[in-house]
Order: C-alpha cells, then structure tokens, then sequence
C-alpha cells in the first residue's frame, strides 16, 4: 500500500514473514548420552517425588501399631512392592550420582566430551552397581525379607 | 538514549541496577545444590537405618526410632529431601505447564504435597521417639 516494492534480492523486506530454520526438536536430535541420562535424572527425580509417599506410609505405620505396620510389609514383602521398593532404590542411587555430576559441572569441571561422557557412564554404571550392592547387602542381612 | 527526554541525571545502568530479580532468583537454585549435599551427606547413614529395620517387626522398628541420632539423622534427610523435591517438582511445572492458572494450581499442589508428606513423616518419627 504505497510502499516501494523491495528488490527482488535475496533479503526479503522486513515485514516479510521470513522462514528460518527452527530449533530443531528431541526427535530430530542424534541421541547422546548425556541427553539421554538428563532425561533419567528427572524422571527419577519425578519418581522418587512420589515414592516419598511409601516412605511416609512406612513411617507412619511404624507410629501407628503393629497392624498397620503389617499391611506395609506385607506390601514391600509382595513381588510388586519389592519391584517397587527395588527401583525406588535405584531411582535414589542414580539420582544421587547422577546430580553429583552435576555438582563437578557446577563448579566448572568436566566439560570436555571425554570427561562429560565418562562422567555420566560413572553414574549409570555406579547407580546400578550400588543398588545391586545394597540389595545384596539386604538380602545377607534380612535372608529376603 | 532519550537522553534530552530523560530530567534524571542517572544513567541507564544506574536506573536499572537492582531491578530485576537477579538478586533474589537464585535461591531456589542455591537451596537446591544445598539440600543435594546435605542429602549426600546423610544418605550413608539413612541407608543404614534402613538396612537395620529389615527383618524387624513394628515395635522393633520404634524401638530403632526411639534412638536420639536415629531420628534427628531421619529428620534432617526428610526436611531437606522435602525442600528438594518442591523446588524439583517446580522446575518442571514451569518447563511444562504453560497455562498460567494450571501452572499456579500445579506450583500451589506441589507446596502442598511436600508440605504434607514431610510432615505426616516428621511427626511419625516423632511420635515414635518419643514414645507416645
């Protein structure tokens, strides 16, 4: 509307709604470690949110009476409640080495590919052999209980 | 910049200085990392506490709770694991959850679900080393 038509050069006037790349979105990106266990760190973080609640049951049965307390064992007695306590277990461990990462990168350390990567297989591989280990360490003492 | 505009003396920066959030914003950031190494620290010994209540029945179970160290060591792991996970939890509400009456609502659940279960979890250990 009595605007000088701009040139037809590679720039477009500015009022041109101009088509850049976007960002490109998690399914276009090439899965990476490190993308891979910052997924893990916040659903274990999410998952143990909510496995707050059991600890909070076991306290509570443990105030209430010998009844209540019971119920809870016979829960983490259970296949299901082990599985649940197993992986509650875990999700704890890996969270915590896996934000012990994120302490080194905090202050500044380990950003070099090769210490990033290391950095995050120590944590996968430490929260899984910890968890492991405390189980055992469960079951030498409890005989499966 | 409408400097001819401006009657104030001060300078852009000066006008700017101390607005903003940025002397307050990272609190959360800091109670965070804060409660992460207190939980780092107490994590050995909650472990142990709980690996002594395998086998145990219930009173068994009080009589471990019943112990000074015990439930002041429980105590410190659920205030700072409670801080830690509303600020979490909070972190993704906001990544998340873009309507803003949702998010208000969501941010407002998560104080009370922290709240709550710290609380009901205090007050069980206390109730158990006390004896009552």
């Amino acid at each position: 509307m009595g605007r000088p038509e701009a040139p037809p050069t590679s720039k477009p006037p500015m009022t041109a709604r101009i088509e850049r790349p976007l960002s490109p979105h998690m399914q276009i990106y090439r899965w990476t470690l490190t993308m891979a266990l910052s997924i893990v760190h916040r659903a274990t973080g999410i998952a143990l949110y909510f496995g707050t609640l059991l600890l909070a049951w076991w306290l509570i049965a443990a105030a209430s009476g010998p009844g209540a307390y019971a119920h809870v064992q016979a829960f983490t007695g259970s296949i299901i409640g082990k599985l649940i306590v197993f992986g509650y277990t875990w999700a704890l461990l890996h969270h915590l080495l896996s934000g012990l990462r994120h302490f080194v990168w905090d202050l500044g350390y380990g950003f070099k590919a090769s210490e990033r990567e290391a950095l995050t297989w120590g944590a996968a591989i430490g929260g899984i052999s910890l968890t492991v280990l405390v189980w055992i360490v469960a079951y030498t003492i409890g005989g499966g209980r | 910049m409408n400097a001819e505009k401006s009657s104030s003396m001060r300078t852009p920066l000066a006008r700017v200085r101390s607005l903003g959030s940025s002397h307050s914003g990272t609190s959360d950031f800091w109670r965070q990392r804060l409660t992460a190494v207190a939980m780092t620290v107490l994590i050995v010994p909650v472990i142990v506490v709980v690996l002594m209540l395998i086998g145990s029945n219930q009173a068994g179970a009080k009589q471990i709770f019943s112990s000074v160290p015990i439930a002041i060591i429980m105590l410190l792991f659920i205030v700072a694991s409670a801080w830690h996970m509303k600020i979490g939890m909070q972190v993704v509400i906001e990544d998340y959850v873009h309507n803003e009456k949702i998010k208000l609502a969501s941010v407002m659940a998560n104080n009370f679900f922290c709240i709550a279960v710290a609380l009901a979890s205090i007050y069980a250990i206390l109730k158990m080393s006390s004896g009552v």
